[in-house]
Order: C-alpha cells, then structure tokens, then sequence
C-alpha cells in the first residue's frame, strides 16, 4: 500500500473518531508500535532509500498533525459541552443583601456642605439645648420678643446659671456665637443642624433642619453675600440662569437684613432670611465690629430639599416610612 | 394690615399702577402679601328701583318685577322672598359679567326678563342667598361705584421693626420716599373748646405711659350710626364697624397710627390714674376676658380699681355704649417695654397692644384727639371740652452719625455721598452733612433708627438692594485644617452600603420609651410640648427606632433595616460649660441601627432566616473598621438579658449591641425579634494612623485545635488567655467553630481554634509548630480545665 492511502486513510479514521478513546485507538493504529507507518521499511540505493525516507518522514508529521488537531477539537467540543452546561440565568437577583441610603434632607445637607468647603468654609456642630444668651441675648434678640415666648420656643426643665430656662434653638444662629468665640477672623464657616419651633401642621415641623453661614473679615460686605449666595443657590440647583433676589428684610442679628427669594416656575419662593451681622453681635464674637465686619444667613435644608427633589409634604421627612426613603439612594 | 389703594392714594399718589407700586414696596422691604379687588370683579350692574311686583302667571315662586333701571323700565322675573316695591337692589342687565354667570336675555316659564336682580352672593361679595341685597344709591348709577366695591387692598406682612407703617399715613410716607410723589398729610383742623369740662388724669408709673392726652365731649350722640364712607374703609381695612364712638378711634388709628380710647365718663369713678397692677387685682376687658394683672403690667385705674389694660384694651366696665353721653378720649404713649408680651401672657393681642409694643408716635397725641374730636361732632354732635396733655417721659432721639466710607464698606459698593443723601431727603428725615458724616435725627415714628448700621440699611433700602452689585466670591487664600478622623457622613454612607436606610426621627419622645428601653425616670422634659408623646428629650435612639420598626411592620414591609444619627440628651450635673457644651447636661451624637425580619432578602439563591445577633454584629463592626471592639456580656433594659454585649472601644464602654428584649417586643407589637446598636459617634470617628509590619518571606505554617470547655466560658476569655502567654511565632489565632452535642458532654462546648506561625527568620519546622500548639493546649488546659477534643 503506498504512504498516501495510509495517510489518507489515517486521516481519515481520526476525522471520524467521535471521542478521545477512539482517536487514541485509531492512532495506535497508525502510529504505535506495529501500526501501519512503524511497519514501512524503505528499500533500494541509498539514494532511493534517501527519498523513500524523506516521504516517510512527511507522510508521519501529517498524520501526527492531523492528529493533534483532532485531539485539540475534541476538547475544545468537550469544553463547549460543559460550558453549555454551566450557563447561568444572569438575570436572576444578585445573592446578599441590598444597599440602603442616606435620608434625603442630609443628602441636601452634604450637597451644602460639599459646595461651601469648595470656598473654603468649615463645617461645625454644636449643641441643640441652648443657653438663653446664645439662642437670644448674643443674637441682640430684646427680652420681650416674641420669638422668645413659649408660644415659640420650646423650653426644657433645666435652667442655666441666671436661672432661665434652657431652650431647644429656635436657629442654627447660636452656632455663629460659638464658632467666633473659638476662632479668629477671617471667620468662614457653615454650621447645619436640628432646629426646633412650636408649631406644627402641614407646612411646619416642631424639629426641622438649618444651615447657618458665617462669613466676617475686615471687609466682607452686602455685595459678597449677594454674590456669594446667589452663586451657592445656582450650584446647587445646577441653574446658572436662576433668579435670586434680595428684599429689605429684619432680623434682630443683622442690619441690613435681607429677605432672599428665588424664582420657581414663575413665583418668588423665601429661601433664606440673610444680613449684614449686627455690630453687637460681632461684639459678642468678641471682636470689634469697626474692624470687622461680614454677612450670615441661616436656610432651611428641609426647603431646599423639597424644591430641589420636589416634595411637597414636609411631613413626610420625619414619618421613618421606608416606602418614601427608598426613594432615595 | 390691610391698606385700601384709594385712602392711601389720598395721601400720596405716584404714577404707578396698584400692582407696580405694590411690587415696590416689597422691595424696599414694605413687604405686600398680597394686592386684590375687595370684591370679584363684574359688570354691567345698576342700582335699580323696584316699581311694581306682579305674580308671575306660570310659577308661584317667582315674581315679575318692573324696575326703574335709571331712566329705562324693564320687567324682570324674579325669585327673591324680599322684592318688594320701592326697594332698591343690584340689576345685572343684559350683557352684565357676574362673577359666575354672564347674564343673557331669557324667558323664565312664558315670560321674557330682560335681565336679573342680585342677592349678595350673585356679586361675589358674601355667601348671602337669602334675598336681594338692599342698596341704597342713586337708581341708574354703576353698582360697583355704589358700593364701593372699585377698590383694591394692600396686604401688607411688616417686619416688627416697621411700625411706623402700621397707618395708611405711614405707609403713605413710605410711597412718597420711594416714589418721590408728594406727601399729602391730613390737615388736622384744632376743635376749639366749647366748655370747660376735663377729667383728672395721673400717671404714676412714667416708666409705663409717658404721655396722657385726653379730653371731655359731653352730649354726644352714641347711637348715630356710622356713615357709610367709613364704614367702608373699616371694613377694607379689616376692622369691624362696632358703633360710631369706636369706629371713630378705630379709623383714627389706622389713618394715623394713633391708638385712641374712649371712656363713658359717666363710669368713670375719680381720677384716672396710670400705675402698674398690683397682685390679685382683676380686670374684665372689652374682648370679655377677665384677667388678673400683677406688677409687671401696666393699668389704667380709677378710685374703682384697674379698669383697663395700659396700651393694650380697655375695661368693660367704662365702654361707650348707645347710651353713653359724655365721653374721655384717651390717646396716651405706652412704652413699647411696658407693652411688650403683656397681651401674648394673657393669650391674645389687640391693635392697640400690637402697635405700642413696636412703638407708636409720641408726637402725634394731639393731632388724634383733634381728628376724632373732629369726627365725633361731625357724627354723634356733642361739645368738647379742652385738652389736657400731660407729658411725663417720652423717648429721647439722639442724632445718628453716618460715615459715608463706613456704608460704603458695609454695603460694599462706593456710592456718592450725594445719593445717600438723596435718602434722607427722600425720607424727609432732618439731617446735616459734616464733611464725610452725615448726622441724623430719627422722627417720633421711627422707632428703628439707633445705630449707624440703621441708616446704612436706609440708604441701601432706598438704593435699592436690586441696585447693588453682586460680587462674584472670592477664593479662599487658605486650606482648610482637615482632621484624619472620619466624618459622619462616612459613618452614614457605610450604614447604607450595609443595607440601612437613614431616617431622622424627632428628638422628643414619649416618656414611657425612655422608662421601658433605657430606665429613665428623669429624662430632660420639655416645659411646653406640644403633645404629651413628644414631651421629654430623648435619652436613647433606642426608642425612636423601635417605633420606626413598628411603623413599618404596619404597613407590610417585612424586612427593615434603619439607622439614625442624632443627639441624645442626658442630664450630668457634673457638666460643665463649653465652647460646644451647655453646663449640666450633655448631648452626645449617637449612631443607632435596627435590623428586623430576613437577615436578606427572600431569594432563590440563599435560604431565609431571621437576621441574629451575629448578623448585625458583622454590619456593627464593618462601621467601625479599622477599630476593633471587644464585647463583654452585661445588662442593658431594652435588651435580652442574654443576648446584649456592651460595646468597647480602647478599653471603654461606645455603646450597645443586643437582641430587643422579649417583653418589648411583644409589647411593642413585633411579630419578629429585633437586632439593634446604639453608639456613641465620636468615639467611633477616630481614625488610628495605620502602623504596619513588613510581610515575612517564610511560609506561615497553620494548625487547628478543638477544646472542650465548660459552656459558659466566653470565646475572648480564651483568646485574651492565649494571647497573653502565646509562643512569639503565632501570629494569630481565631476561633472558626463551636459545638455541642454528641461527643461533647453536657454543659461543655467545643471551640475550634485556627493557629497562624510564621518566622520573619526562617522556615518553621513542623515539631516547633506542634510545640507551640502543645504549649497553647496546656495552657488553657490549666486556667479553663480545657481538653482536647477527640
């Protein structure tokens, strides 16, 4: 038989082995010892014997490559198989727990936070029961205003050492007092927190949230703070075409006060009551309000939520009700 | 306070529409609320006279009126019990626009009507369907015109420091600043005395009432009735037409801002005497209350006792009534301090007590005794008698400098000294300018302007805050001092990656929570909550999230993982005073969680079970990470008494970890037990600066070892043991099992413990790992009679 019908036939019988123990039977065959090709002998001059043997070799490398392939594909079918096999749904629901989040009035207090470090405020906390002298006195409140009365401000049965009763802060304000206090100009910082008035319905929370600002320095005047906040109301809004405007105003702790509004589908909406800080109240700091002066504002964080996620129930800020909370990652 | 368009007008009329002028006011800080019609607008209707009333021939009900409609007669069916013939009433004619109806020709059952005679609520103007409402005008002239109704009101929301504006005059004068139309004050004509009749006045408390005007009018006529103008603008203004005697004062006080009071001196017993109460005295007030005074309030009185509250409401037993002859017209200045809360104590307010507590003119007494003397003989007849002013003590008006450079600073922009200027001007306020100063005297009305800043805010005000620039801000030229501590914010966001969800709950609870899951009897209590279950502080979060576990069971959610960061408030007479801390109570941030339900989610993938201890122990310390806590077994009232750690940090209590006690849960209706933590937050925002060991080249070498130990040995005591006394080349040890049952005798326990070797050296050998098991097994051995495990 020649070397081209055995190789022929060789590769012909690996083509059609269907499993790794037929191709290795099927190479033995050819192959082993005592297959067809180890019988081949060549015959002849040595010349003839030369050539014969050059074709022999030829013949073997074809019929061992034909054989690697096949054992190749075999596993590469092999493996396919059991892939096919291992296929997941990948649809189906990851395993282990979910991922909660944080309430949505504190994501609004991060925002603020994060948009005023980039002008370089600090951030400070400071106690909810308050002395009568922060809450009112230091803020130049005068002692018969109403904001002082029960009727406003909720009182506790501990009294400071004039004898008056401490009060849950009605602002965030008496952060400003404090601050000053503990450093020195130029004073730049922003103070968020839990507020608390008596009043409750669908508009007002007896606990609500406030972000106090603080800006003093030599010359921090009425025009930074409209600059100022009207800038930190577009970025936070990401509107830099949103109209704020500045309105005469009157707080007991600045002068000028201003009243400051911005525009939401065509209404003026109270977004922060602001000013210029009252000379006796920088005296409070304990600076001299010759030398210094600046701006302060408090917002309510509960109102720039609501504006900003449109939420129009405030009560649904303090219910704990998950079916409204996950609504925000 | 309501300012109707047309008597503010009369003072001052500048070129602007009602709208524009009241967006002006707003923004020079006159806030207007709101600027509206007094009445809907329509059209088309006449005052017209009813001639005749005939039956209608097809309905009984209805009539068929023939009116004169002002020249014109026409026949109009109607269905008002009222008509009657000779009344006058509202006709809305063919073509007239009422406010819910445009009135068209119609035939009503056979009979043509040629237009429509109106009840009141037809006009929009009340809720009155009960009949035709009666006009009493010239027949064919415009309805609106009639009843005044071509009138706008201002609604104005004041700033407490802008009481000069609490008058139609103020208000006024505000106009003529920003508008620069000319001011047209009332000319008030002086009453000439007819007699000599006066009543004694006192004032014994100057520091109270610092000015008494009055005087007598004797035979006045009480019960005429108040004409029609007036009344109308009362009403407008939002004051109710009570009888002419008050209207009078009424409307004087709110063209002028002068708070008057009229007495029935025939009441009046001797002498009238302005002093502070005195405890135990009583006094029933005109709004029908009966109060008691004390000294810090301020009385009128008689040799009857108090009979009237000083600046803020007269007594019933001195009011003028329809029977009332001679009257006293009282218009006093009241300190605003000697007002001030007086009438919040006693639980109401008044015009009167709502003006003097800002501040009232005391300059203007005598003007508004001649301008109701005026308008009580022009209604009610009478003769008055002279007036007695008695000044004791006004308010002292000291000049005010303004540097222009320091408004130039303060607002930020250099505006000319010639505009601010114009401000004063503008404002009629009496002023010298000295150099770069310029120096101001406040007027009686204004009650604001003490301090330079004062008049800074005028001249901003009247610049206009829109005017001024906005200065874009500038950068911070300094970083900012940031701690390596971790922020709250941190605390949060690896709560929520742990599958809770933040939710803030009010810091004021029911007593009972902190009674039942903290044992406090003495909370901090609110002196005026608004309901009981929010009446004392919050001592534990602990409470607050059992309530929002509830919350939501209720409403089918069956797992609930939740967490709060909030302060917490506890008494500490040892507390001192701080730049963040208030003497005798301290208010610590806390972190708390709750976990409840399914420990995950129900899911194909992984078998449901209750979420444990161990559970909501892995999230405590993923929050913690990299501090490291210890857990020591110790009581706590909200929880199991078994399942409940105290929580260390560096040696010290941070909190609580336990499974909600049994009891709680059932009285709190959870149908699952709960997991939750409570810890303090600052301990947990330290964050140590990593100290690191550089890895061995050796391979570590591990063994494991079971030992027997009696039940109620804890884990940590073991390993606290072994960690002690360890050979140096174990780096670590752990425990990864624990069992009971067959093999292990009742009462023991088997613990497996993984133990780590490693050389930073060399290669270990097997005997010196077993030497160093051996040695770790004997140890225990000795202190906790410990056996290994076969």
């Amino acid at each position: 038989m020649s070397l081209d019908a055995i190789v022929a036939r060789a590769l012909a019988q690996f083509a059609a082995a269907p499993d790794a123990a037929a191709l290795e039977n099927a190479k033995a065959r050819y192959l082993g010892k005592g297959g067809e090709l180890a019988a081949f002998r060549p015959s002849g001059t040595a010349e003839e014997r030369r050539v014969a043997g050059a074709a022999f070799n030829a013949a073997k490398q074809r019929v061992e490559a034909a054989l690697e392939a096949r054992r190749a594909a075999l596993a590469d079918a092999k493996l396919n198989a059991r892939l096919g096999e291992e296929a997941l749904d990948v649809t189906l629901p990851a395993r282990g727990h979910g991922r909660g989040g944080v309430h949505p009035v504190i994501r609004t207090w991060q925002r603020v936070e994060a948009i005023w470090q980039t002008l370089g405020f600090d951030v400070a906390e400071g106690p909810e029961i308050e002395t009568d002298w922060y809450s009112f006195t230091a803020l130049n409140n005068p002692e018969n205003h109403p904001a002082r009365s029960m009727q406003d401000t909720f009182y506790v049965d501990l009294k400071d050492e004039q004898g008056i009763a401490l009060n849950l802060r009605p602002h965030t304000s008496p952060m400003q007092v404090r601050y000053a206090r503990m450093h020195s100009p130029p004073i730049k910082v922003i103070a968020p927190g839990r507020t608390y008035r008596v009043d409750s319905d669908a508009t007002h929370s007896p606990m609500f949230h406030q972000v106090e600002c603080l800006w003093i320095d030599e010359d921090i005047s009425f025009a930074d703070l409209k600059g100022v906040y009207t800038d930190f109301l577009r970025r936070f809004f990401e509107n830099d075409e949103l109209e704020v405007r500045f309105r005469p105003s009157y707080f007991p702790f600045t002068e000028p006060s201003a009243e400051i509004d911005m525009k939401l589908k065509g209404r003026w909406l109270e977004i922060s009551g602001s000013g210029q800080v009252h000379p006796t109240v920088v005296r409070n700091f304990g600076l001299d309000p010759e030398r210094y002066i600046g701006f302060a504002f408090g917002s309510g964080l509960e109102r720039l939520t609501m504006l900003r996620y449109g939420i129009e129930d405030l009560r649904l800020f303090f219910d704990g009700d998950l079916r409204f909370l996950a609504q925000f990652p | 306070m309501n300012i109707p368009e047309r008597w503010l007008r009369s003072f001052c009329n500048p070129q602007l529409s009602g709208a524009e002028l009241a967006e002006r006011l707003t923004m020079a800080g006159v806030e207007v609320e709101a600027y509206e019609p007094v009445a809907p607008q329509f059209s088309g209707v006449v005052v017209a006279q009813i001639l005749d009333v005939a039956r209608h021939p097809n309905a009984e009900k209805l009539t068929v009126c023939t009116v004169d409609a002002g020249g014109e007669k026409l026949k109009v069916v109607c269905g008002a019990p009222n008509a009657r013939a000779g009344m006058k009433a509202p006709l809305a004619k063919i073509g007239a626009r009422l406010p819910a109806v445009d009135v068209q020709k119609t035939t009503i059952r056979g009979v043509e009507s040629a237009g429509m005679l109106c009840s009141a609520r037809e006009l929009g103007l009340s809720e009155d369907h009960s009949g035709l409402l009666e006009l009493d005008a010239k027949v064919g002239s415009d309805a609106r015109t009639a009843l005044g109704l071509d009138e706008h009101v201002f609604t104005l929301t004041l700033t407490p420091n802008r009481a000069d504006c609490l008058s139609v005059l103020g208000v006024a004068r505000e106009v003529a600043a920003l508008t620069g139309a000319r001011l047209e004050s009332p000319r008030i004509e002086k009453v000439p005395a007819m007699s000599d009749a006066r009543h004694p006045v006192r004032i014994s408390a100057p520091e109270g009432c610092g000015r008494f005007a009055g005087r007598v009018i004797r035979n006045v006529n009480a019960a005429a009735p108040t004409p029609g103008w007036m009344k109308s603008r009362l009403e407008h203004s939002g004051q109710r037409s009570i009888s002419a005697l008050v209207d009078v004062t009424n409307y004087v006080m709110l063209e002028l801002g002068r708070p008057l009071h009229v007495y029935d001196l025939d009441k009046l017993r001797g002498a009238i005497d302005v002093r502070w109460g005195r405890k135990g005295e009583r006094v029933l007030l005109l709004n029908e209350q009966e109060v008691e005074v004390d000294p810090s309030v301020l009385c009128i009185t008689d040799d009857s006792g108090a009979i009237g509250l000083g600046g803020i409401m007269g007594g019933e037993s001195t009011k003028a009534d329809a029977k009332t002859r001679h009257v006293l017209l009282e218009s006093a200045f009241f300190w605003p301090d000697a007002v001030a809360g007086r009438a919040r104590r006693y639980n109401f307010t008044s015009d009167a007590s709502h003006r003097f507590e800002r501040g009232v003119d005391f300059n203007n007494n005598v003007d508004g005794i001649e301008r109701a003397t005026r308008l009580i003989l022009d209604i009610c007849g009478g003769e008055p008698g002279p007036t007695d002013d008695l000044v004791v003590k006004l308010p002292e008006r000291k000049a005010l400098r303004m540097r222009v450079a320091r408004a130039r600073k303060i607002i930020g922009m250099p505006l000319a000294a010639e505009e601010m200027q114009k401000t004063f001007e503008r404002l009629a306020l009496p002023h010298q300018r000295e150099g770069d100063v310029f120096v101001v005297d406040p007027p009686s009305y204004r009650f604001d302007l003490a301090i330079e800043e004062d008049l800074i805010e005028e001249v901003a005000r009247l610049y206009g805050f829109e005017r001024i620039a906005a200065h874009p801000p500038r950068p911070a030229a300094t970083f900012l001092r940031i701690a390596e501590k971790r922020s709250l914010h941190e605390l949060r966001e690896r709560l929520a990656a742990a599958d809770y969800r933040e939710l803030i709950n009010f810091t004021f609870v029911e007593p009972q929570w902190e009674l039942d899951f903290v044992a406090e009897a003495n909370p901090v209590r609110l002196l005026n909550p608004i309901v009981s279950q929010q009446s004392v502080m919050r001592s534990s979060l602990i409470g607050s999230l059992v309530a929002n576990l509830r919350y939501n069971q209720a409403r089918k959610v069956e797992r609930i993982r939740v967490f709060e960061i909030g302060r917490v408030f506890v008494r500490d007479p040892q507390a001192p005073d701080g730049p963040l801390a208030v003497r005798g109570l301290r208010q610590p941030i806390r972190v708390g969680a709750a976990a409840y339900g399914p420990a995950v989610e129900e899911q194909w993938a992984a078998e449901t079970r209750a979420v444990d201890f161990f559970d909501v122990k892995a999230d405590l310390e993923a929050l913690i990470s990299p501090l490291t806590a210890r857990y020591e077994r110790a009581e706590h009232p909200a929880f199991h008494p078994g399942r409940a750690a105290r929580v260390m940090l560096e040696g010290q209590a941070a909190g609580w970890i336990g499974e909600l006690h049994p009891r709680w849960q059932q009285k709190y209706e959870l149908a699952r037990p709960a997991v939750l933590f409570e810890l303090d937050a600052e301990r947990l925002q330290a964050s140590p600066r990593p100290a690191f060991a550089a890895p061995s080249k050796y391979p570590p070498v591990v063994r494991d070892m079971a030992l027997v130990v009696d039940a109620g040995v804890p884990a940590q005591a073991l390993l606290d043991a072994m960690e002690a006394q360890k050979p140096p080349i174990v780096t670590s040890i752990r425990v990864f099992d624990v069992y009971h049952g067959q093999g292990v005798p009742a009462g023991r326990k088997s613990l497996a413990f993984r133990v780590v070797m490693q050389d930073t050296e060399r290669t270990l050998t097997d005997a010196e790992a077993d030497a160093a098991r051996d040695a770790l097994v004997s140890l225990l051995g000795q202190k906790f009679s410990a056996s290994l495990r076969k």
